[in-house]
Parts: C-alpha cells; sequence; structure tokens
C-alpha cells in the first residue's frame, strides 16, 4: 500500500465511522440536523479522497477526467435544484427519485466491472455473482423506485394495476433473473446473460410495484431504499472498498428496520403490501350520496364553535396534505388563539405521506414543535376538548379499530370521538384507504363539513374573524 | 475463500448489525427524514462510481462511467439537501423540545 492508498484507507474509515454516529444521532429532533451534517462531512471527505487518489495514481486519462467531471457536476446540480425547489408535500417521490438514480448507479457499477474483467479473461465465479446480485437488485430498486415515484407524483395511477396471469408473470421474472445470473456465473454467453437478467429485473421492479396501491409508497419506497444499500454494499465488494461495503448494508440494515416500523405504524403486514392488490390508491375521491344519520355544518355555526371553545385539538390527515392546506391551518388555529384558545396539533404516527411526513409539512407551515403532540400524549387530551377539528384523515379516528373483525382492527387510532364535539372536514363521504365506513362520521356528536380541505379551513378563518369583530 | 473475502464479509455482517441497532429508538415523528438522510447515505456509490471512471478507455465505458456519475451525484447532493431542508423545519421559535 502506499502512502496515498493507506490515507484514504483511514479516510474512508473515518467517513464511515461518520456515516454510523450521523444517522444515530437521527434517533432525536433535538440532534436529527447536525447527525445529516456530519454524514454529509464524512461523505464529502470520502468524495474528496477519492479524487485525490485517483489524481495521485495517475491511471485515468485526461477523457476520463472529462467523463467524471461532466456527469458528477450535471448530476450534483440536478440534485441540488431538485431538493432546493421541490414543495414539502412532493417530497416522498424525490426521496423515491434519488433512491432510483442511486439503485441505477450501483448496477451500472455492476454492469462496467464484469465488461472490464471480462476483457481482461474470465472473471472467477465470486465476483461474477456479486456483479449479478448487484445489478439485480440496483436495476429492481431502479425500476420500482421510478414507478413508485411516479404514483406518488399521480403520474402513474394510484391504484394497484392488477391483471390475470400476474403472479405468473412475477414468476417467470424472477426465473428469467435468476437463470440469467446463474448462466453468468456459470460463464455462459458472455455478457448476454447479465443484459437478460437485468432487464428482467427491471420488469420485475415495474410489474411489482404497479401492484401496490398508492397509499403503500412509502413502505415500498423505504424498502427499495433498504434495496439500493445492499446494491451498494455489493457495488463496495465489486470494485473492493470497504467503505461502500459498510454505508450500503448500514442502509440496507436500517431501512429493513424502518421498513418494518413503518409497516407496523400502518397496521399492514408486509408481506401483504408487497403481494399487492389491496386497498385503493390514496382517498377516494368519489362524491357519493349522503348517507343516513350524518350531520353536516355550515362555515358560520363550525366557527362559534371553534371560537367560544377553551381546547381545541386539531387532528391533520392525508386530506390536509393533498390540498396543501397546512398554511391554512395554522392560520386559523392562530386566529383562534389570538381569542384565547388554547390549541394542539394530534399527529398520529402515519399521518399523511409517510411516517413523520405531517410533521415535517407542520414545521414548514411554522407549527410551534411544541403543539405539535404523538398520538399517546394527546389521546388522554380529547376527553377534556371541547372541539376536535379533523381536516382530511379518515382511517386513524375510526372507531371500528377497536373492535375486531375490520379491516382497521387493532390499528392504532386518535381517540377524536371522545371530545364534545367534533368537526370533519372532508371532500365527500367516501372511504379512507382502508375501503371501509368511517363510523366517526355518523356519530351523534360530529358534524361533517364537506369541502376542499384548503377553501374549508379558509372560510372557517374569515367566519372566526368576522365572530371577533 | 481468501482471506481478503473473508475481512470483507466480516464487515458487511457486522456493518447490517449495525444498520439494525443504530436507529432502534427513532420517534416516528423522525421515519421521513430518517429515510432520506439513509437515502442520502447510499449515495456513497458515488466513490465507485468515480473509481470505475477512472480505468475507463472505450466509448461505452465511458458512457456507463458518465451515466453512473450523474446518477450518483444527483443521489448524493439531492439528498444530503433535502434532508437538511426538512430537518431545518423541525426548528421553531418556541425553542425545541
Amino acid at each position: 500500500m502506499s502512502p496515498a492508498e493507506s490515507a484514504v484507507a483511514v479516510v474512508y474509515l473515518a467517513a464511515a465511522a461518520c456515516f454510523v454516529v450521523g444517522l444515530h444521532l437521527m434517533n432525536a429532533p433535538a440532534t436529527a440536523r447536525r447527525g445529516n451534517t456530519l454524514s454529509g462531512a464524512g461523505m464529502a471527505a470520502a468524495v474528496a479522497a477519492t479524487l485525490v487518489l485517483a489524481a495521485v495514481s495517475g491511471e485515468a486519462s485526461p477523457i476520463a477526467w472529462a467523463v467524471i467531471a461532466a456527469g458528477t457536476s450535471l448530476g450534483a446540480a440536478a440534485g441540488l435544484y431538485a431538493a432546493l425547489n421541490v414543495r414539502m408535500t412532493a417530497m416522498p417521490q424525490l426521496v423515491s427519485l434519488f433512491n432510483a438514480v442511486g439503485g441505477g448507479a450501483a448496477a451500472l457499477i455492476g454492469g462496467y466491472e464484469y465488461l472490464r474483467l471480462a476483457e481482461e479473461g474470465r472473471p472467477g465465479a465470486a465476483v461474477t455473482a456479486l456483479v449479478a446480485l448487484d445489478a439485480v437488485i440496483g436495476a429492481v430498486a431502479f425500476s420500482g423506485s421510478l414507478v413508485a415515484a411516479g404514483k406518488l407524483h399521480g403520474l402513474v395511477a394510484g391504484h394497484p394495476v392488477v391483471f390475470r396471469g400476474r403472479g405468473a408473470l412475477d414468476a417467470l421474472l424472477v426465473l428469467a433473473a435468476a437463470g440469467g445470473c446463474a448462466a453468468l456465473v456459470a460463464g455462459a454467453g458472455g455478457a448476454w446473460p447479465l443484459a437478460a437478467a437485468v432487464a428482467a429485473a427491471l420488469a420485475l421492479g415495474v410489474v411489482g410495484v404497479l401492484a401496490i396501491g398508492g397509499a403503500d409508497m412509502p413502505v415500498v419506497v423505504s424498502l427499495l431504499n433498504a434495496c439500493t444499500g445492499i446494491a451498494v454494499a455489493m457495488a463496495g465488494f465489486v470494485v473492493g472498498n470497504a467503505m461502500m461495503v459498510i454505508a450500503g448494508a448500514l442502509v440496507g440494515a436500517s431501512g429493513a428496520i424502518l421498513t418494518k416500523l413503518m409497516a407496523d405504524a400502518m397496521n399492514r403486514p408486509l408481506r401483504a403490501i408487497l403481494v399487492g392488490g389491496y386497498g385503493t390508491g390514496d382517498e377516494d375521491a368519489g362524491g357519493g350520496p349522503a348517507r343516513q344519520g350524518v350531520a353536516t355544518v355550515t362555515a358560520d355555526d363550525a366557527a362559534i364553535r371553534l371560537a367560544y371553545a377553551s381546547r381545541v385539538i386539531m387532528v391533520p390527515g392525508y386530506g390536509l396534505a393533498a390540498a396543501q392546506a397546512q398554511h391554512e391551518l395554522r392560520e386559523l388555529a392562530e386566529r383562534l388563539e389570538a381569542g384565547g384558545v388554547r390549541v394542539d396539533y394530534a399527529v398520529h404516527p402515519v399521518a399523511g405521506r409517510m411516517p413523520g411526513h405531517m410533521n415535517v409539512l407542520l414545521a414548514e407551515a411554522k407549527v410551534p414543535y411544541p403543539q405539535m403532540k404523538e398520538m399517546e400524549e394527546v389521546n388522554p387530551e380529547f376527553a377534556r376538548a371541547d372541539v376536535a377539528l379533523v381536516v382530511g384523515a379518515n382511517d386513524v379516528t375510526n372507531p371500528a379499530a377497536r373492535r375486531p373483525g375490520n379491516a382497521v382492527s387493532g390499528m392504532p387510532i386518535l381517540d377524536v370521538d371522545k371530545a364534545e364535539t367534533v368537526i370533519v372536514i372532508k371532500r365527500s363521504l367516501g372511504h379512507g384507504y382502508a375501503g371501509i365506513d368511517n363510523e366517526l362520521y355518523t356519530d351523534p356528536r360530529t358534524r361533517m363539513f364537506l369541502g376542499d380541505a384548503k377553501q374549508a379551513l379558509a372560510e372557517l378563518t374569515a367566519a372566526v374573524k368576522a365572530l371577533a369583530a | 475463500m481468501t482471506p481478503d473475502a473473508i475481512g470483507d464479509l466480516t464487515v458487511f455482517v457486522l456493518s447490517l448489525l449495525v444498520g439494525f441497532e443504530v436507529i432502534s429508538r427513532v420517534p416516528a415523528t423522525l421515519h421521513t427524514p430518517l429515510m432520506s438522510a439513509a437515502n442520502a447515505v447510499h449515495g456513497v456509490v458515488l466513490v465507485g462510481a468515480i473509481a470505475i471512471g477512472t480505468t475507463a478507455h472505450t466509448p461505452f465505458g465511458y458512457a456507463l462511467a458518465f451515466l453512473a456519475c450523474a446518477f450518483a451525484a444527483m443521489n448524493v447532493v439531492g439528498g444530503y439537501a433535502v434532508t437538511d431542508r426538512m430537518l431545518h423545519m423541525f426548528r421553531s421559535p418556541a425553542g425545541r423540545r
């Protein structure tokens, strides 16, 4: 090992330590940002060390340097532009897109290394197997994440795309990918088995994710994130870089745990999500006639109940995120607080697009962090609240979850129905993701205020203002 | 198996175990930023993309390396930037919890 190589190896080790400690600091809100900065610093040092080592070794031709510089700056500019300009509601699909390109890069590295080694004679079985795993897992993560991003962005239909023979097609694609890998390791047919395996993996990612409903996408993105991590670890083996192995395995394992946590919070077995075909897309847009026993309320009436309450708990849900009404909700809350009402926000673990997303959206609207209450903390408070204002949340408030024998049974819910009065702002009386009636809506204490969340909240704020005047 | 391969495998397995442990106590609030942060960490694939770029010498090789560098750079730069933006919002005027 030359002195330069030794120095770079030490930098890599330090970077790997930064990744581990950085992720660990993400365990608490107070240290999370520092954790990300630390991890980023480690990453910058690792990339810089790689460039220095490449320059010292003098292996790369001027054209190779130009290719690296052009590709890296193009990708960096695109990534930075997208990250700084994306609306926070569209952030999940951007994370999915970044995951897609990461998986794609890992797959490309595998393919490139195989071709390079093949020039020098037949590559060994061990490295070929690693190349095959890298390329196949990376390709699934690439195409699957692109479809997931498309679903989250509304470019691809959110409902599960299932057709006859889907199971057979899935099995066929898995066999084709596995067969391609086996042929590659056996050394038959040169690089063609690798191309076939990658093509099958790309198709598998598309077909597999298409079959899953839009509301399950966060769990899918998390799982594909873990897949990319494993692909990157395999790429690390292939190019002989221990830091890539460490970082990839770290992401693979933590991504797998996170996927499990998310699926648990949504009360959905992971297997059922992956098999697909369950549920609709996102919240039902269909109008549907008003059902028996549902009481509606006008803006003025609702405003009176809110303005003369002493405690109001806001319950934001997916509908709020979809209508991008978080700013309107905060305005209404501030208007109420100015009138002496105590306002809190009840955030269900899976409210919004993905776990924790609602906190990000509310934080973006400058809702003070101490006002956001997690489920365990806020549930005893509902009994003391005069009004619970539910905005676009459905299944997470359904009291049917307390009884066994239905689609939401056992799911942890917000005890909204314990409040004195419940006002529900909702686009329609349609079903939520679980596809069952919400018993909250027919509760005698519930008043429905039908309309788009953004517009309805603006009307309520205006009505509250008029009362104070 | 060669000693090198054993060493690599050891690193891989131990890193998996660290990954399982390191986020064990994360609150649901931070699930989304954590996913995004983990997403940024696998942007380390850029190191591999640069490594293959230095050995490229054919037009096809250049094309693969270019694409890999662009993809990986987008992953790593965008990943850290969007995570930082998300976490920035958790600071509130009323102070932290």
